[in-house]
């Protein structure tokens, strides 16, 4: 199979699954007991929170363990709000927003919070000089992502969160789809809080951690003993953090190589869509996004079918449309890009990973190519084109 | 999430295309869900005998079309005009709860089309 559904969840890496082996095994002590075991377990977890820190730029003790991107953002969030409410009741976010920050800023409106969505332009791109108008003397908050899950979009988060500091505003980025493919650092993308989740690097699922800059104080979602400052209190899930560490450590090694070779897979890609299929259109900036997302439109057809037609072929990708999942209606995104309906219902994301294969690319063009035309000949939308 | 059956019909779609004179024509479709759909059906002597269908949507959307051509094919239009959602559904071997309300509108296609086909046959009379 050609798996390019990378920002869906990516392989377990070989390495990093070697190196949780011992701690689903012998090593199970809980990291909060003073035997060799327990200590081996606390050694462990400490290793992982300074390969965490390092490929962000943080120190370890900024670093919070969480089940995954959503518990960080509902951490980072609610946390900011319920601390400190009696400051001020105002969020600011974007439209684009993935569901676990949108849901937990409408979440907040129904106790009392009110929310700002800054819209994005036709790139995708939120402005800065929005969010400085949006700013009131009551906002608390500002979550804008760093890089888009659907389109793979780049926000200015550096200038951003310039903005946000000068006026002493908490800001949160999720950066669950940024993290390991592009380099992050959170001194010069000035946030204070920052998620991140290790499936997405390939790393085990429900594990992640939330970046709190030295400072930040947040109130704490969950209750219990110590753990992580009280700030996250449990039993640390020591296999799984010690897997997120290594998979952090095996990014930051391979940063560079990784970014020139799936810039490269991904603008052959793009290239072979939009030169070889009629009214082939990628959604989102040409340029800045991650160097692993291709997001696409083709006119006339809907996305769930061709992602069907793709799997009889082989090829695992995700529709740009959510009419596959629980919620019928067109893709937030790409509506928040100006589309029609029906245009944002025919869209595709391929997201590649460093398994892809450069002979990957043109049996997958070759393959969507013949997926559209088979649809686009059940199209009555495709006939009405021609007819034009 | 999708039966075989469903898989069936949306890989292999029976009776694809459009009927150029066409006795009947029915469009239904709801561009939020993501789905439009035309039938075209030819009746002679309150038969049906030719129906095709062009479709833009999701599996569903593709493969209840499909089904819906093939359940009407030869059957007396006021027989054809009986044929509800659930049929269709049912034809498949189910479809995801999702789908039933909105990806399902085959046989209201069928429908819209039979009931073309009665105007016009009144306007003639």
């Amino acid at each position: 199979m050609i798996y390019m559904d990378n920002s869906a969840t990516s392989h377990l890496d070989p390495e990093v699954l070697r190196e949780m082996e011992p701690f689903l095994k012998e090593e199970f002590g809980n990291a909060s007991t003073f035997y060799s075991l327990g200590r081996n377990a606390r050694k462990a977890l400490e290793i992982a929170r300074e390969n965490v820190a390092a490929l962000i730029g943080a120190s370890p003790q900024e670093i919070i363990f969480t089940s995954g991107g959503t518990e960080s953002d509902n951490m980072a969030i609610k946390g900011t709000a319920y601390k400190w409410k009696s400051k001020g009741k105002h969020i600011i976010t974007s439209v684009i927003e993935h569901p676990a920050v949108r849901e937990t800023c409408k979440y907040l409106e129904t106790q009392g919070f009110e929310v700002t969505y800054l819209p994005v332009y036709e790139e995708g791109i939120v402005s800065v000089s929005d969010v400085e108008a949006a700013i009131r003397d009551d906002t608390i908050l500002i979550t804008i992502m760093h890089a888009n899950n659907e389109i793979g979009t780049i926000q200015p988060i550096a200038e951003i969160g310039k903005i946000a500091r000068e006026k002493g505003i908490y800001f949160h980025s999720d950066a669950v789809q940024s993290v390991g493919k592009i380099p992050v650092d959170v001194i010069e993308l000035n946030v204070d809080l920052l998620s991140i989740s290790a499936h997405k690097l390939n790393g085990p699922k429900g594990i992640g951690a939330l970046y709190v800059r030295k400072g930040i104080i947040l109130e704490p979602l969950i209750h219990g003993g110590g753990h992580e400052r009280g700030i996250r209190p449990g039993t640390e899930n020591v296999p799984s953090i010690v897997g997120l560490g290594k998979a952090c450590s095996l990014a930051s090694t391979h940063m560079d190589e990784n970014i020139a070779y799936l810039t490269q897979l991904r603008d052959s890609l793009i290239n072979g869509i939009l030169e070889n299929i009629e009214e082939s259109y990628l959604n989102g900036d040409r340029n800045n996004r991650l160097p692993n997302n291709a997001h696409f439109r083709f006119t006339g057809i809907e996305g769930e079918s061709l992602v069907l037609h793709l799997d009889s072929k082989n090829i695992a990708a995700s529709t740009g449309s959510a009419c596959s999942s629980k919620n019928l209606e067109p893709s937030h995104v790409l509506m928040a890009l100006g589309l029609e309906e029906v245009a944002a219902h025919g869209s595709l994301r391929l997201t590649l990973g460093k398994e892809n294969k450069p002979e990957d690319i043109p049996y997958t063009i070759t393959s969507i190519k013949e997926a559209v035309e088979t649809l686009r000949k059940l199209s009555p939308l495709w006939c009405s084109a021609e007819n034009l | 999430m999708y039966t075989d059956k469903v898989m069936d019909h949306f890989s292999n779609p029976r009776n694809v295309g459009d009927i150029p004179d066409a006795s009947g024509e029915g469009t239904v479709g709801n561009p939020t869900c993501g789905d439009l759909m035309t039938i075209y059906i030819k009746v002679k002597d309150d038969v049906i005998e030719d129906i095709k269908f062009k479709t833009f949507g999701c599996g569903a959307a593709i493969a209840t079309s499909s089904m819906v051509t093939e359940l009407a094919m030869g059957k007396n239009v006021d027989e054809a005009l009986k044929i509800t959602r659930n049929d269709v559904a049912d034809a498949l071997e189910g479809l995801p709860p999702v789908k039933m309300h909105c990806s399902n509108l085959a046989a209201d296609a069928l429908q819209a089309a039979i009931e073309d086909y009665k105007k016009k046959q009144a306007e003639k009379e």
